[in-house]
């Protein structure tokens, strides 16, 4: 297909699209499917054809809407109405209201801070296209910056196009994603590869399974561009075995976008080539270290190696490789679209764009959204996310998952970027965030973590091999009440030893939830240990010494 | 003006504890200080092995860099200044002897590499007489399955250089790392009994070089288990010599 096909294509389907009167999106990922979204999209379906409204309502397989804890969540178009918490039953309701009112007791508004406050550019299309249609997805603009890459630049301009929009690495380490093509271009060697780091591990957090279920071209679209700027023609989308629905729609969309000629050999009629193939993870978190990915791709045990030589240089098969994020690649097709000054205007000087964050925990609305770089943690939670259930107490969001840290009330007001949450010991990671209130025990959400940790451990390495086991263990002494102060004393030598001396980033940031609610939280540790109680009534202290009578 | 071309193999100059010394730019930190007769802790180096950074001893300080490089892997630079001997380092290296000794069961006085261990040398030189961290004591399993030698999971110290002799050297591969974290073990083909593997050669390769008592050779007495390497460099020759 040329760029021209492209376009023609484009046309013919909003043109088509135009012939109906009403489009109805049923979110179909993973959260909303879960609530049954499947059978309400057979429901409208089967309703639709009773009608005989065939010609004039589409219904259509959607993506993620954000609003996860109220699914399964439908959109009706052109009216832009939501509607929430929607079953089979309902859709012979809706449909009978097309064109007339909504029906009041579903709707879900949209006028509010969680939608308001939101800007989005990896979700753009996220619940507006059918995931598993590229025609949808051509007729959103999609597979247009690859034309215009392609066609219209050179390699160098679209490095230097992602070096001027200051877009960083979105799966957490937060290197400039410019500088990581420039190095990978100018690697010496024929043969490239680029790498699409799918493995999201850590705990609550679910930003790229909802990009990759609700809209794998653009991921694709992505790499494809990415191939072209550092001169690859190879790919892997390494991609946990636990998203069976991203791994079947990644599948789909690699295919019929291989038939459309827009991935695969001579793309778009040009001389450049991409092929990209999937690897599936067996569940291990460490796998997300890319060196350890690039092992686990290899066919071999998925432990880390030391850096340097960094892939850039020395990746997969010895070759130099290129490895993002997901949400990285997702990026990359709206920054070649328009620019990469357009893309540095939002967000802050440092942190350009926006960030996906999967809002989880003690907070009204869970779910996914996306916001500009540098808003701050108050209008997150509050804002967007509704405040805390139940007229409780904020105490502590966790940002970054088990590498992360606790950020305590005092800093709600800072703002959301790389810097600034690194400063307050935490990290952007790949945009979990796990809101807790009072009824949460600090000392007991860093011993959750450190269990992650010490059981994702690799085992290569002595400090997280051991020291994270070792770690845990003082942590279970002081929630169960049978530790003293040495034990404290110790539990901070390790956090400082296995931040320095552990080989990959995983036992160097291991004991960061440590770390962090010993920095804002040490009254809570002292409570265990000295008082033998836990204020927050969650550590049941079965071993704490029984009172001595003098 | 056309810059001066630069030969192949360059030498660099650099700084380890203060002297100065070079090396070439292929050269570790470790390589260089060991030909400067400067002492930097290692146990899962060993001449001869492929070096893959785990142990974590040889970590050393380089000036301007925050985080601490292990000498094993990391190459020469110009200019570089490299520390291998200070307050934060013996401290960090005097944890990863106490975190190994409390990992499994290392009962000295019954082990048959008791005077002739490098783990227990390593702690004896770097001070270590007492371990703060808790022991685990988990229970492990002893393999003797084998014709001539056993295999002591409560003595081993996952620094795979077992593996990598069988797979490196021998060729055979018959040993591999099977779990994560605290859980990971060495074993034997697909985790099988040492004794029905169909890919040992009987080399006895892995047996001299661990440097522990997890690996030894049948019939020997508390502290009668000595290692001969000598054998290594050479093998190690006559492969490259092959390529």
């Amino acid at each position: 297909m040329t760029p021209e096909e492209l376009h023609e294509l484009a046309q013919a389907h909003l043109e088509a699209d135009k012939k109906l009167s009403h489009c109805l999106f049923v979110c179909g990922a993973a959260a909303c499917l879960a609530a049954r979204s499947d059978a309400v999209i057979e429901a409208f379906q089967a309703a639709v054809k009773a009608r005989g409204l065939e010609e004039s309502v589409a219904v259509k397989n959607a993506g993620c809407m954000g609003l996860c804890a109220l699914g399964p969540l439908v959109r009706v178009e052109p009216a832009g109405v939501l509607y929430q918490q929607v079953t089979p039953e309902d859709a012979g309701a809706i449909l009978d209201g097309l064109g007339g009112p909504p029906v009041e007791r579903l709707v879900c508004p949209t006028d509010v801070p969680f939608y308001q406050r939101q800007f989005n550019i990896v979700l753009e299309n996220s619940g507006h296209i059918d995931s598993e249609s590229l025609d949808d997805y051509v007729a959103r603009g999609g597979y247009a910056a690859l034309a215009k890459a392609l066609t219209a630049m050179t390699p160098g301009q679209v490095v230097d196009e992602v070096t001027t929009s200051g877009l960083r690495g979105r799966g957490g380490g937060g290197y400039r994603t410019g500088l990581k093509w420039s190095t990978v271009a100018k690697a010496p060697g024929q043969k490239k590869y680029v790498i699409c780091n799918a493995d999201e591990g850590d705990p609550g957090a679910f930003m790229d399974r909802s990009v990759l279920e609700s809209d794998p071209h653009r991921v694709l679209e992505g790499m494809a561009i990415a191939a072209y700027a550092v001169g690859a023609n190879e790919g892997y989308i390494y991609v946990r075995a636990e998203y069976p629905l991203a791994i079947k729609r990644l599948a789909d969309a690699i295919r019929k976008a291989q038939r459309a000629g827009v991935l695969g050999n001579a793309i778009m009629g040009t001389t450049f080539s991409f092929q990209v193939d999937l690897r599936l993870g067996a569940g291990a978190f460490v796998c997300g270290e890319e060196t350890a990915l690039i092992s686990s791709i290899e066919g071999k045990r998925g432990t880390p190696r030391p850096r340097p030589p960094y892939p850039a240089e020395f990746g997969l098969w010895g070759r130099p490789t290129l490895i993002n994020n997901v949400e990285t690649f997702a990026n990359v097709p709206a920054i070649v679209r328009n620019g990469g000054h357009w893309f540095a205007s939002i967000g802050t000087e440092k942190s350009a764009g926006t960030k996906v964050f999967a809002l989880a925990g003690r907070v009204v609305n869970t779910g996914l959204i996306e916001v500009p770089m540098g808003i701050t943690l108050r209008e997150i939670i509050y804002d967007i996310g509704g405040g805390i259930p139940e007229g409780r107490k904020f105490k502590a969001v966790q940002t970054g998952g088990p590498s992360g840290g606790c950020i305590p009330q005092q800093y709600l007001d800072m703002p959301v970027d790389y810097e600034s949450l690194a400063q307050v010991g935490s990290i952007m990671g790949s945009g979990g965030m796990i809101v807790m209130d009072e009824t949460s025990c600090m000392v007991d959400v860093a011993r959750f973590f450190m269990d992650f940790c010490r059981t994702e451990s690799c085992g290569r390495c002595v400090p997280c091999r051991v020291g994270t086991t070792h770690m845990h263990t003082l942590l279970t002494r002081i929630t169960d009440g049978s530790a003293t102060l040495d034990d404290l004393a110790l539990l901070e030598e390790l956090c400082e030893m296995v931040k320095q001396t552990s080989l990959c980033g995983l036992g160097q940031t291991a004991p960061n939830p440590v770390i962090s609610t010993l920095r804002y939280f040490r009254d809570e540790y002292l409570a265990h240990i000295v008082e033998k109680r836990c204020p927050a009534g969650v550590c049941r202290m079965t071993r704490a010494p029984k009172e001595v009578a003098v | 003006m056309t810059p001066v071309p630069i030969p192949a193999g360059r030498v660099k100059t650099l700084k380890i504890d203060g002297r100065d010394v070079s090396g070439y730019e292929n050269q570790t930190i470790l390589e260089i200080a060991r030909e400067n007769n400067i002492h930097i802790p290692t146990l899962c180096n060993l001449e001869g092995l492929d070096d893959i950074g785990a142990c974590r001893l040889c970590l050393v300080e380089i000036k301007g860099l925050a985080r601490l490089l292990p000498a094993c892997v990391t190459r020469v630079q110009e200019g570089m200044e490299v520390l291998t001997d200070t307050e934060r380092l013996r401290r960090h290296r005097r944890m990863v002897i106490e975190l190994l000794l409390s990992e499994r069961n290392h009962v000295c006085a019954v082990c048959v590499s008791n005077g002739h261990c490098e783990l227990q040398s390593l702690a004896q030189t770097l001070g270590v007489n007492h371990v703060h961290v808790p022991y685990r004591y988990p229970r492990m399993a002893v393999d003797a399955t084998h014709g001539r030698f056993g295999v002591d999971h409560n003595r081993c110290i996952l620094c795979t250089r077992c593996v990598r002799v069988c797979d490196q050297i021998e060729g055979a591969h018959t040993w591999d790392v099977a779990g994560r974290g605290v859980e990971a073990m060495i074993i034997s083909d697909l985790k099988q009994d040492w004794g029905a593997s169909a890919t040992c050669t009987s080399c006895g390769k892995c047996v001299q070089v661990c440097p522990t008592g997890a690996l030894f050779v049948k019939g020997k007495a508390v502290g009668e288990m000595t290692k001969q390497r000598e054998f290594l460099p050479y093998l190690t020759l006559m492969r490259e010599g092959e390529k």
